[in-house]
């Protein structure tokens, strides 16, 4: 008879403890207004691109030159392009592409950031030398002008600009994990455990990357206003994806022929570049409050 | 009658930081030994090696010159797997020897897993329990807990791997005298319960006169003087330094 | 009512802290008064010693409320006084004197420029005339070589010597009355008698009181004439001597630290329940 009960406290435990963190970290949050804003952007965003076909309130490629430059309206609220497509339509599909840039950059960026810079921290000596030095190479290039010699030699695409955004953007990250596991490697609880024989795999994997993940993400999502930024100019300079895909980058590029007649066509796709840039800072700015206990505040 | 070996026998220990000429000496040529169950305390102000010392013989510190036998076998810088076993030791900074993202029960079962003898779940209750910590504790994260509930935390998770030897470096100086004499209380238990064999680094020679069977007072690198427990209650020293430090700690 | 006595140099009745918006105040009706003596203030971490010492020198953080039916410095009412005034206040007619030298010195600035600054900030004089006392002032502390350890920076003296530049630069203006905050836990064990041999020595010669806060109860018995023991924001009681020590908790911490001179088997622990008994707190 008691044997049943047991095991369902057990298996509660874990539960309720991983709802009581959840609820802390609303708690916390509900003292962070602007970053709230934030996470609530987003998560519409994400939402808005996932339901994107069930939004948008017009084919986003469908070209109805009767329809072009259209201002602003209840029929087109962002107004129509050139070519008279609703630009809602293709801000709303745009976001799409905008979304996946952003997680391919940051999925690649992440973990080869952490990684190396794990390693490199953890390892020291001249494994510590040799990855830093190229690491430092890697930095010292201009991150756009890189980009735009990748997309020039691969060819123009989204894919390029991911991995063109990507090979700029990781030694920022490795540096940070470095910094973080120089520090957490000194610790006694790291101490304590080469003691009871752990392996040097198992300290890095299990001791140092998980203390270095906090601040690894906050600079991944800082990073990701730098990220659409990027992307925008690549697509801006021809470069990122291509025509018809409705890029905002590249929206604004086109519609930059029409910008004294025909603002909107410019301006709309360059608020939705805006805000969400914004977005992902303010998140991040929270994030860091919320994860690093270092840049808490009082 | 059979003398037995000693459980710890330092000889000519040397500790060097640095290279060439700006290296710097901490340790030099030292050499002591320890009997099995036996507490041996060592004293000093900060900076004087007591410290690098104790890493030494941890295994921590891998700079030293000399030999080190502990029960009965000579130790080389990187221990096998069986040397690993004989040793294990206390920290100072209650806030910084347990894993902040690890549950208790993971803290404990860590040596377990590392060394690969299973998950070691089973052993979690009884190792809260002989540190008369409760075993609900098991589920908590270390910053839930009091300075002195951590530290017999990181007691329990030294014992787990059963070692005969533990290191203590200053394992109550962060503490409340209140708690400190709890911990010091469980460690003198402990040691009668499984005949353990304690060095113990300390500031405070009153801990040290408590918790010791002999003293050794440490300067400059070297030893300037060793004490009985006798000498230390009679107030006898036979150096300079080392009655300077006494009087001072019998304010 | 009695005539106001001039010889009191703080008077504090029913002095309360609270944190945010925590049910129980971290400090809770303390009254006590100082003159030119040495008062000693000992208890646990968490005690609420030290938030009692930050109180009066109004340096409690933001979330921190202090209340007080009356808290006295030197004839001023220290609750309703401005920030401004209390500017001038600390470091001139009041000091604090911090745990670690390291962290209350100035990183970027020598050491004589720093007793100087302290000088030119107090003391209505000239520059020349500034780096004249301060020169002084760490001869009366004691520190050898004086014209070398002014160039120096704080990373590059020692523990004891910087709490005794610490000490210079704190009494420097001869103030009314010194907090000193676990001056000595920093320091090795060979230097603190001295630390407080000369902080007794100036305090003395200045008139001033001086407020011993520490967790030690030996040296604090030792050092000071009397002992206030402060459990969970509460004085329990205030002593002469530790012999006289009624209340439980006192006890219990005389007994809880090892003792050289009176060698025990096992370390008496404190009695929480017998203390709580006595101390009832939610």
């Amino acid at each position: 008879m008691s044997a049943p009960h047991v095991s369902s406290t057990v298996a509660v435990r874990p539960r309720s403890a991983i709802l009581s963190g959840l609820a802390l970290v609303w708690e916390k949050l509900s003292h962070e207004p602007v970053g709230l804003i934030g996470f609530v952007f987003l998560g519409l965003l994400i939402l808005v691109a996932a339901l994107a076909p069930a939004i948008a309130p017009f084919d986003p490629a469908a070209q109805n030159l009767q329809a072009a430059f259209l201002p602003p309206s209840w029929a087109h609220l962002a107004g129509t392009d050139e070519f008279g497509r609703d630009i809602l339509s293709r801000l709303i599909y745009g976001a799409r592409i905008t979304i996946s840039t952003i997680l391919s950059v940051t999925l690649i960026v992440g973990p080869i950031g952490l990684i190396i810079g794990v390693v490199s921290g953890f390892v020291g000596g001249r494994t510590d030398a040799i990855l830093m030095r190229f690491t430092d190479i890697v930095l010292s290039f201009p991150s756009l002008i890189l980009a735009l010699a990748f997309a020039a030699a691969l060819g123009a695409g989204l894919g390029t600009a991911i991995v063109a955004i990507s090979l700029t953007s990781w030694p920022a990250i490795a540096r940070l994990a470095r910094a973080e596991a120089l520090i957490v490697r000194n610790t006694d609880y790291v101490a304590a455990a080469r003691l009871y024989g752990a392996s040097p795999l198992r300290l890095l994997f299990l001791y140092i990357a998980p203390m270095c993940i906090p601040s690894v993400v906050v600079r991944l999502t800082l990073n990701m206003a730098g990220i659409i930024l990027t992307a925008a100019s690549l697509g801006f300079l021809g470069l990122g994806a291509q025509p018809p895909a409705p890029e905002w980058g590249a929206m604004i590029s086109s519609g930059r022929k029409f910008m004294l007649d025909h603002w909107w066509v410019a301006v709309m796709p360059g608020i939705a570049i805006l805000l969400t840039s914004l977005a992902f800072n303010l998140v991040g700015d929270t994030l860091r409050d919320l994860l690093d206990p270092r840049h808490a505040r009082a | 009658m059979i003398p037995t070996p000693p459980m710890i026998d330092v000889q000519e220990l040397s500790v060097s930081f640095g290279n060439g000429a700006s290296a710097r000496q901490v340790v030099k040529n030292v050499s002591f030994s320890v009997a099995k169950g036996e507490t041996l305390g060592i004293v000093g102000e900060s900076g004087c090696g007591k410290s690098t010392v104790l890493r030494s013989l941890a295994g921590l510190d891998r700079h030293w010159n000399g030999r080190i036998n502990l029960a009965g076998t000579d130790v080389d810088k990187v221990r096998t797997r069986d040397q690993m076993l004989l040793t294990q030791m206390v920290f100072q900074d209650p806030y910084g020897s347990l894993h902040p993202r690890h549950r208790i029960s993971r803290v404990l079962t860590e040596p377990i897993r590392a060394m690969g003898l299973g998950k070691g779940w089973d052993k979690v209750d009884a190792a809260l329990q002989q540190v008369g910590l409760p075993v609900s504790f098991a589920d908590r994260f270390p910053h839930q807990l009091s300075g002195g509930q951590r530290q017999r935390v990181a007691i329990a998770r030294a014992l787990m791997l059963q070692p005969q030897i533990i290191l203590l470096d200053e394992p109550t100086s962060a503490l409340d005298v209140s708690v400190q004499a709890e911990v010091l209380n469980l460690l003198a238990d402990l040691k009668d319960e499984r005949q353990l064999t304690y060095v113990l680094v300390s500031h405070d020679l009153g801990v040290i006169a408590h918790m010791c069977d002999r003293v050794l007072v440490m300067k400059g690198g070297v030893f300037v003087d060793a004490l009985s427990r006798e000498d230390l209650y009679e107030g006898r020293t036979h150096n300079d330094y080392s009655r300077m430090l006494f009087e001072a700690s019998a304010l | 009512m009695p005539a106001p006595d001039q010889d009191l140099i703080l008077t504090a009745r029913n002095l309360s802290v609270r944190f945010g918006r925590l049910a129980r105040p971290a400090v809770e009706n303390v009254s006590f008064d100082l003159r030119a003596e040495r008062l000693g203030i000992v208890g646990e971490s968490g005690s609420g010693k030290s938030t009692l010492g930050r109180a009066i020198m109004r340096l409690l953080p933001s979330i921190g409320r202090a209340s007080a039916d009356e808290l006295m410095f030197d004839g001023m009412p220290l609750l309703s006084t401005t920030e401004k005034q209390m500017r001038k206040l600390r470091g001139n007619r009041m000091a604090l004197i911090m745990q670690d030298p390291r962290y209350s010195l100035n990183p970027v600035l020598p050491i004589g420029k720093q007793v100087a600054e302290a000088a030119l900030l107090h003391l209505p004089v000239s520059k020349a005339k500034a780096y004249e006392l301060a020169r002084g002032m760490l001869e009366r502390v004691r520190i050898a070589d004086i014209e070398r350890t002014m160039k120096l920076y704080p990373h590059q003296i020692s523990g004891g010597m910087g709490q005794r530049v610490m000490i210079a630069m704190m009494l420097l203006a001869k103030p009314r009355m010194v907090i000193a905050d676990e001056p000595t836990s920093a320091l090795d064990v060979s230097v603190r008698g001295d630390v407080l041999k000369l902080l007794d020595e100036l305090v003395r010669e200045n008139d001033a009181g001086l407020i011993l806060i520490s967790h030690d109860i030996r040296m604090v018995a030792a050092f000071c004439e009397r002992i206030m023991v402060m459990y969970k924001g509460r004085v329990v009681e205030i002593l002469t001597s530790l012999d006289e020590a009624q209340h439980p908790y006192t006890r219990g911490l005389i007994a809880a630290m090892p003792d050289l001179h009176a060698p025990v088997h096992r370390l008496k622990i404190l009695d929480r329940t017998a203390i709580d008994a006595l101390e009832p707190r939610p």
